[in-house]
């Protein structure tokens, strides 16, 4: 039992560093400011989500996990609605999205 | 590993330091800022001082930010280009530098057990504080009783802070409440605004409340409510936070949190004990301690709480009523 969740939360810890490192390199290489909002938003979503849920797979059932579980709450409803205010402040500000218009 | 975690952190640090030098833009600049400040409380973490590491995170990584801003909003956000040769100046810091690291060569190792700072009066205050004041936090206890003088002379010096922001800014009532178009559309934020609103200020609570026996205290505690207030001034702009806590209210509260910490001492002593000597507050030691403790350090959130507030108010103000 004790292998099979150290193994399920190595698999998160993983998998949200890899969402992180994807995030960063999208940040990275992205044209315009759109694109590298969209690339931060899963930094912020899955990537810090999944390391959160790896170490409450650690904690097991402890006021660690609780707490842990409230930050998730807190990243899951503010990471999102950062991005989103960035977006439509940028909106506001008259940034014009990068748009594809050659043919098809 | 630590080593590791610490060789990252500096080096990140120093990356970080260049870069806001070489940086012309100052909106780039404060979100810089913001960034080193919450490297330094990753490294204050690793150091196990998470009581300054939650201080480093609300004040440098979120308050002075957000000052930082309304500082640019009120200006420029393009540093001037320098109208000298920059080599005298380069001259005077790298002498500075060498000095500096030349004096670090007599300093204790890093983490060394046997430095003057750990055998002076720390000892002392580990092997006391569970019978003295019996709380587990041995900060709050060194912070708020032990070096009491210490903190009633910090909450002066941020209470005399606010007095020198309100005397330099002012605060320019507005006659209308003055809303952009963009703050109208902002639906997401307004709601996750209303819902965490409450939260943050629960938080804060127990921030202040709960710092005896984990990390904070009444300064953190006291920077959160703000952060809260100051997060509704956003989403729902000043004049509506205006009208859940006033200016005037304001400017009464941060000297209310002076007056309560420095009221705490005058009954010790009316009671017949020293100046800030909690003991005699209850009839048991113990409980006295806890009391005085848990009195100054709501008069420290207290003071911390609305001389912030008074200083975002007094920037955003001007912002509001000038050319905008």
């Amino acid at each position: 039992m004790e292998l099979v969740l150290d193994v399920l939360s190595w698999i998160c810890l993983l998998g949200g560093a890899i969402f992180l490192l994807i995030g960063a390199i999208g940040v990275l290489r992205f044209p315009d400011f759109y694109t590298r909002l969209h690339a931060v938003s899963i930094c912020d979503t899955l990537g810090a989500g999944l390391v959160l849920l790896g170490l409450m797979l650690q904690g097991g059932l402890s006021l660690v996990t609780v707490k842990l579980l409230l930050m998730f709450y807190f990243m899951v409803f503010t990471g999102p609605t950062a991005v989103h205010a960035l977006a439509e402040a940028a909106l506001q500000g008259r940034l014009k999205p990068l748009v594809d218009n050659r043919e098809p | 590993m630590e080593y590791l975690i610490d060789i990252v952190l500096l080096g990140l640090l120093m990356i970080t330091g260049f870069a806001i030098v070489r940086m012309r833009s100052l909106l780039a600049v404060a979100m810089l800022t913001s960034i080193y400040s919450l490297l330094s409380a990753s490294l204050f973490v690793v150091l196990d001082a998470v009581d300054v590491a939650l201080t480093e995170a609300a004040i440098g990584a979120g308050i002075s930010t957000i000052l930082m801003l309304a500082t640019v909003a009120l200006t420029t956000d393009v540093e001037k280009a320098p109208r000298h040769t920059p080599l005298l100046p380069l001259l005077v810091v790298t002498a500075t530098g060498a000095a500096l690291i030349y004096g670090t060569l007599d300093m204790p190792h890093y983490g060394d057990p046997a430095a003057p700072v750990h055998q002076h009066v720390a000892p002392t205050y580990l092997h006391d504080t569970p019978a003295d004041i019996g709380v587990p936090n041995v900060v709050t206890s060194v912070l708020a009783s032990y070096r009491g003088y210490d903190t009633l002379g910090e909450v002066t010096v941020i209470f005399t802070a606010g007095i020198g922001v309100l005397a330099l800014l002012g605060y320019r009532t507005r006659r209308r409440n003055i809303q952009g178009p963009g703050i109208r559309k902002l639906v997401v934020l307004r709601v996750i605004a209303k819902l965490f609103f409450p939260l943050i200020l629960l938080f804060a609570l127990y921030v202040l409340f709960h710092g005896d026996y984990g990390p904070g205290g009444g300064f953190q505690a006291g920077v959160i409510f703000a952060t809260g207030f100051i997060l509704y001034a956003l989403a729902f702009g000043l004049g509506n936070a205006q009208r859940v806590i006033p200016h005037q209210l304001l400017r009464i509260m941060a000297a209310v949190g002076v007056l309560i910490y420095a009221a705490v001492g005058i009954e010790s002593m009316l009671l017949g004990g020293k100046f800030l000597e909690y003991r005699v507050l209850a009839k048991d030691p113990v409980t006295g301690q806890h009391l005085g403790i848990m009195l100054i350090e709501l008069g420290v959130g207290i003071t911390v709480a609305a001389v912030i507030l008074i200083i975002y108010y007094g920037f955003v103000s001007r912002r509001h009523s000038g050319d905008m």
